[in-house]
């Protein structure tokens, strides 16, 4: 099954940056309703707007292994990274899931992330690889970020 | 394999003709796989009777029922409540306590509303009633259709939400071995008992007419989530003792979009109507409306005409096969199942292991595999289960699931299917890594 990438197994047994830590600016939790997988995460970031930068990402999830696998590679992508890079890769992934297969994804931009592209075929799932990385834009909203203004951004 | 060969009661031939009647079960699936359909707890495949029903019905009847005087409107009247008599029959009910609706969760609404919509009218019935002090009792397996409604209700009226228990096993705890005994949640502050005849998770079959009978010896209205009964097995109202029962024709080989109410007739005559406007009024002047007698105060607006003439067609496609023998059948390809899943030690069945007073929604957790993934290996060998809490999220909880795979049988479903899935479930513990 080209959906079962062996990276996708590997993150979801043993998902990176997993576990809640401290500090944070903001904690949230989503859940998919159709199934209840629940993820709770945290962000922690220093700087304003664009230019801050997240230091931290910390995660309990309780799901699929795609949902488990993608915030797995959510926290690897984007710790240590600025938010306007982090939008460009929320973007990338989201671009390529919705993309019912045609967009393979760009490993320059979005690592790991690559492997999901097989999830794009099966839409019922798509919504288990985004729960992470929609958990993460409103964390970065609650913590103040205006992430609209840094979509655009390099 | 396993060694239950217990001999089902349709043979190959009567299967094969069965099946006939479903040409859905004939196409593929992922690449040509043959389709295994088992989310018919879900929603079943549809009878061509039904479809053909439907069609004729749009063909050569189509007239606004029960409004107009011309020869159209009065056959499609005829053909209307020709359906409504046919429902009466298959429930044991008389035809003018078969109120039509869109679905279960409407019928349920309905009677939800019904109560706060008593409480906030003029002509307040005493069974009817409900405010701060009173009870609402419900069960910790309901689906949320049988759920929410009644959370809502009492947040509408002030009155209390309590709810029976479920034990490890999946059965009602109603001795109380892990919290209140239903004697002591069943009082005379209880005015209205809801609970499924048959849990669409666990499978457990729950014993109606004692339940109902409690609910009557304290003064309470009983309300029956019919759903995944009616279509499994002889449903006798009268014997169960109920006020209520709620089914939805597209779990029943029926479409969408039509569903009953079952409601005593006396009761429906006291209870005010839920949606309102056209042909469920009396009389209507610009101070005020009076309304029409049951089953008509509850059927506001144009009617899903065609829908309830194809479910009639498929209940009497289901009493012409019998429903002790659909019910027969379905009993022993659970066992099948039952026994196929015993002999994986890595999974886990949520709800009764044995096939005493259970239906024929079976669902497991795999040690170590989330269901949705579970789900993606079955279907990608084309069974179709169900994945997810299966709109009963607190008795997930409950089982200590986070969400589970589910098959749900049907009369068209072959020990051949049972056996697929069971085959196809091996291959999970592989994919994933883990010991089987």
């Amino acid at each position: 099954m080209d959906l079962y990438q062996e990276l996708i197994l590997e993150h979801s047994k043993r998902p990176q940056h997993a576990g809640l830590r401290e500090p944070f600016e903001a904690e949230v939790h989503h859940v998919n309703p159709t199934c209840g997988d629940e993820v709770t995460l945290r962000v922690h970031v220093e700087g304003e707007g664009a230019d801050a930068v997240v230091r931290d990402i910390s995660y309990d999830a309780l799901g699929c292994s795609i949902s488990t696998a993608s915030a797995s590679v959510l926290a690897e992508e984007v710790i240590g990274r600025t938010v306007a890079e982090a939008m460009v890769t929320h973007e990338a992934m989201r671009a390529m899931l919705t993309s019912k297969g045609e967009d393979p994804g760009d490993e320059d931009v979005i690592g790991d992330g690559v492997a999901f592209a097989g999830v794009a075929k099966y839409p019922a799932r798509v919504k288990c690889a985004l729960l992470g990385w929609m958990a993460f834009t409103d964390a970065l909203h609650q913590a103040g970020i205006d992430t609209n203004s840094t979509t655009t951004a390099p | 394999m396993s060694n239950a060969t217990t001999a089902t009661v349709f043979d190959d031939g009567e299967l094969a003709r069965i099946r006939a009647g479903f040409p859905i079960l004939t196409r593929t699936v992922r690449d040509g796989r043959p389709l295994v359909y088992l989310d018919s707890g879900a929603t079943s495949q549809r009878h061509t009777r039904a479809l053909d029903a439907e069609r004729a019905f749009s063909e050569q009847v189509n007239a606004a029922v029960h409004r107009g005087a011309h020869q159209l409107s009065e056959e499609a009247t005829d053909r209307y409540e020709q359906a409504r008599a046919t429902i009466a029959g298959f429930v044991g009910g008389a035809t003018d306590e078969v109120v039509f609706t869109k679905n279960a969760t409407e019928s349920l609404n309905l009677v939800a509303y019904g109560f706060s919509n008593s409480v906030a009218g003029q002509d307040k019935d005493p069974r009817l009633s409900l405010g701060p002090g009173d009870e609402i009792l419900i069960t910790e397996m309901e689906h949320h259709a049988n759920l929410v409604p009644w959370q809502e209700l009492a947040r509408r009226t002030g009155a209390t939400l309590r709810w029976v228990g479920v034990t490890d096993e999946g059965r009602l705890d109603l001795d109380g071995v892990h919290g209140p005994a239903l004697g002591e949640l069943l009082t005379d502050r209880t005015k209205v008992f809801a609970f499924t005849h048959v849990s669409n998770v666990l499978g457990t079959v729950n014993p109606v007419r004692r339940l109902a009978d409690a609910a009557r010896s304290v003064g309470a209205l009983s309300v029956l989530d019919a759903c995944q009964s009616a279509p499994h097995l002889a449903l006798d109202v009268a014997d169960l003792g109920v006020d209520f029962a709620a089914f939805s024709g597209h779990k029943m080989y029926g479409p969408t979009g039509i569903g009953v109410l079952w409601g005593r007739q006396d009761l429906l005559a006291a209870m005010p109507p839920f949606i309102t406007g056209g042909s469920m009024i009396e009389t209507v002047r610009m101070e005020g409306t009076t309304y029409a007698a049951p089953p008509q105060r509850f059927e506001a607006g144009s009617p899903n005409a065609a829908q309830a003439i194809g479910l009639a067609a498929a209940i009497e496609w289901l009493q012409e096969l019998g429903m002790d023998r659909v019910h027969a059948h379905e009993q022993a390809l659970t066992e099948r199942l039952l026994a196929g899943l015993a002999e994986r030690p890595w999974v886990r069945v949520v709800g009764p292991v044995d096939g005493v007073d259970r239906g024929s929604a079976v669902a497991f957790v795999v040690d170590g595999v989330h269901a949705h993934d579970v789900g993606q290996v079955l279907d990608d060998q084309g069974v179709e289960a169900r994945v997810g809490h299966h709109c009963a999220w607190p008795l997930h909880r409950r089982m200590r699931a986070t969400a589970t795979t589910r098959a749900s049988l049907a009369a068209y479903t072959t020990p051949a299917e049972v056996d697929a899935l069971l085959v196809a479930l091996d291959r999970v513990p592989d994919v994933f890594g883990v010991a089987s």
